[in-house]
């Protein structure tokens, strides 16, 4: 029974991985950056509804649709302003300008609201289901973080393949070109990449705050890296490879913590993963691009 | 005497010459300012670790600029290098008296167990390339930290006492080397000034013989286009180890260095951050530009502290600085803008000759 809990409880962690995964996925796939700020704007979304819950008293069904309106119009703007005149730049210059977004939003955070660490309220819920006689306690949290993850990568599956914009989405991803050429707005479709990736963050962000409840100003980095990780586990570019990779990352990191060693969870999740590599170098669902000369 | 100066500024030299006479005078004039004027306290403690970072951003470039693989987890050789150092240097206290051999020993220690490292993690990169690469990198540096986080290192009359994750060590008058998360403590501060340049001039030695030898010439035709450089008979495995090892070495001895300047150091100092730090200094010198890498690191190390009377503005500051000066110099009107000044200026000098 205590393994069982471990695992669910992983699978809620590598649910909100995969979530946050999810961003710097599409963002991959479809500009070719690694947008390393992306973790940042998962604290930005921690903070937005943690002020709109505590300070200014709203109900959680307007704080999430706050945090995640808050995100969205973020993540557009650090687009326009900081990505887009980099389009034709080489992919480092691209990576500094996205470091200096992240250092950006950490320390203006930290002038903002304070560098201490707030606490963040109660929002969705507290309970708890009981299961067979009360030896399987699972939190509703849980349970909403993974049926939010599952109900996120159905929908966007479809919004990718059913969708006219997400029919352009791939295009982009496949080539910038051509797509251009056949009369696909470029600048439209990675805003709307960028767009949808923040909106996730924030949604990510709750589901975060609300299962390890304290704010603070580094808050996005560690979960940012470790999705990113989630990410290139399940072959950058590639949907599916962020969920299957987030769930991963996120059970065998609780179950290191529970039955091997807390301190060391970190340097055997990185080890797998560098394993994992070893074997399959584009991750588990990746694609392998063949170079012509 | 003429024959060896021309040959020190032809063209193929020249580049070279300049950074051996830009860091010898730099230490000139430092040395003759702190021992003419009193200094600040801040001035003088910031000259071993701005060494530190200049040779860990050579060592940087190396695998970036020249090797053209993007490694986010140098911090973690630096991290080898620095326990190790704090080590051999703890261990042979009591047998080497002298400071400067103690130093040396200390950083050749760090300098060859970073290097065994690189060794290893070149494994994986041979197999990989691009932004997997870069996410085996992080994932070691991560790795590396996480480990140095958990080892328990100690000696005392009945010899070297070693634990792992649970600290379970008693010693009886002993000395603890390593504490875990706490790093090194107490450790004896024998690095300085003097010890960094000469660092840094072997570090440049290194670099340009490498690069001016046939396997600098390799890696950078690897880089340029490996499935061109394979078909002539280039050994790609065999000159990016060579790059990486090299680079690790380097990054061990930066990190001995800099680890024997302090009494105290956390290995939390060498995480994610600090690599990403040194990619910086080296995307802001110019990849592969060496005399631009040791002018942005000292310019971008020292920065922060001179904003220091800014406050909590400091690092914002920073970061504004770091998105403005890759937007101006990749906009395609500024460069447009440079090239009419340039050839304005070079015109008016025509015009004069």
């Amino acid at each position: 029974m205590t393994f069982l809990t471990y695992l669910i409880s992983g699978l809620a962690l590598g649910s909100v991985y995969a979530i946050i995964a999810l961003g710097y996925t599409m963002v991959y796939g479809i500009a070719k950056m690694l947008n390393f700020a992306h973790g940042d704007i998962i604290m930005v979304g921690g903070y937005a509804a943690f002020f709109a819950f505590s300070k200014f008293g709203m109900p959680a069904p307007v704080c999430i649709l706050a945090a995640i309106i808050i995100c969205t119009i973020l993540g557009v703007i650090i687009e326009r302003l900081a990505y887009k005149p980099l389009r034709q730049a080489s992919s480092l210059s691209v990576l500094i300008t996205a470091i200096g977004v992240s250092y950006f939003l950490q320390n203006g955070a930290q002038l903002l609201f304070g560098s201490d660490t707030k606490i963040f309220p109660v929002m969705l819920t507290d309970g708890s289901l009981k299961l067979f006689g009360g030896q399987l306690v699972i939190s509703y949290l849980t349970l909403i973080t993974i049926a939010t993850c599952l109900l996120i990568m159905v929908g966007l599956t479809l919004f990718i393949n059913k969708t006219k914009i997400g029919k352009a989405m791939r295009a982009c991803a496949e080539d910038k070109g051509a797509a251009q050429l056949m009369g696909i707005n470029i600048d439209t479709t990675i805003s709307i990449t960028f767009a949808i990736g923040s909106g996730l963050a924030a949604i990510a962000a709750i589901l975060l705050c609300s299962t390890y409840p304290s704010l603070s100003p580094t808050l996005g980095s560690m979960p940012g890296i470790k999705a990113f990780t989630a990410a290139v586990f399940g072959g950058i570019g590639s949907i599916p490879g962020a969920l299957l990779g987030g769930l991963l990352l996120g059970v065998i990191e609780n179950l290191t913590k529970a039955y091997i060693s807390t301190q060391l969870s970190d340097a055997i999740v990185f080890t797998v993963l560098i394993v994992v590599l070893l074997i399959k170098p584009t991750g588990l669902l990746g694609k392998k691009e063949n170079v012509k000369v | 005497m003429k024959n060896i100066l021309t040959n020190l500024f032809n063209k193929k030299n020249r580049g070279r010459t300049l950074s051996f006479i830009i860091v010898i005078l730099a230490y000139a004039g430092i040395e003759i300012l702190t021992h003419s004027v009193r200094v600040s306290r801040l001035f003088t403690s910031l000259l071993v670790p701005t060494c530190c970072y200049i040779v860990l951003a050579l060592s940087l470039n190396l695998v970036v600029g020249f090797s053209g693989e993007l490694s986010l987890g140098h911090a973690g050789f630096m991290a080898i290098g620095a326990f190790t150092a704090v080590c051999v240097s703890g261990l042979i206290g009591s047998v080497i008296v002298n400071d400067i051999l103690r130093l040396i020993i200390s950083i050749i220690a760090g300098c060859v167990v970073s290097g065994i490292f690189g060794l290893i993690i070149s494994v994986p990169v041979l197999k990989l390339s691009g932004d997997y690469l870069a996410i085996v990198t992080l994932a070691f540096g991560q790795i590396i930290k996480s480990l140095i986080n958990n080892i328990f290192f100690g000696y005392d009359a009945n010899g070297l006492q070693f634990s792992f994750v649970n600290n379970s060590l008693e010693l009886q008058n002993g000395k603890m080397l390593l504490s875990g998360p706490m790093g090194a403590t107490d450790t004896a501060k024998i690095s300085n000034f003097t010890a960094g340049i000469i660092l840094i001039l072997i570090t440049l030695y290194v670099i340009y013989s490498l690069i001016d030898s046939k396997y600098g010439r390799t890696i950078m035709a690897a880089r340029d286009n490996r499935i061109a450089a394979e078909s002539i008979g280039v050994n790609i495995s065999k000159t990016k180890t060579l790059a990486f090892v090299i680079s690790a070495s380097l990054a061990g001895a930066a990190g001995a260095l800099y680890a024997l300047n302090y009494s105290t150091l956390q290995p939390s100092k060498f995480d994610f951050n600090t690599s990403i730090l040194v990619l910086v200094y080296v995307v802001f010198g110019g990849l592969g530009n060496i005399n631009g890498t040791m002018i942005s690191t000292t310019v971008l190390y020292i920065l922060p502290e001179l904003l220091r009377s800014l406050r909590d503005y400091r690092m914002l500051i920073y970061a504004v600085v770091l998105i403005v000066v890759m937007q101006v110099t990749n906009s395609a009107r500024v460069r447009e803008l440079v090239n009419r000044i340039s050839s304005k200026v070079f015109k008016k000098r025509e015009v004069r000759l």
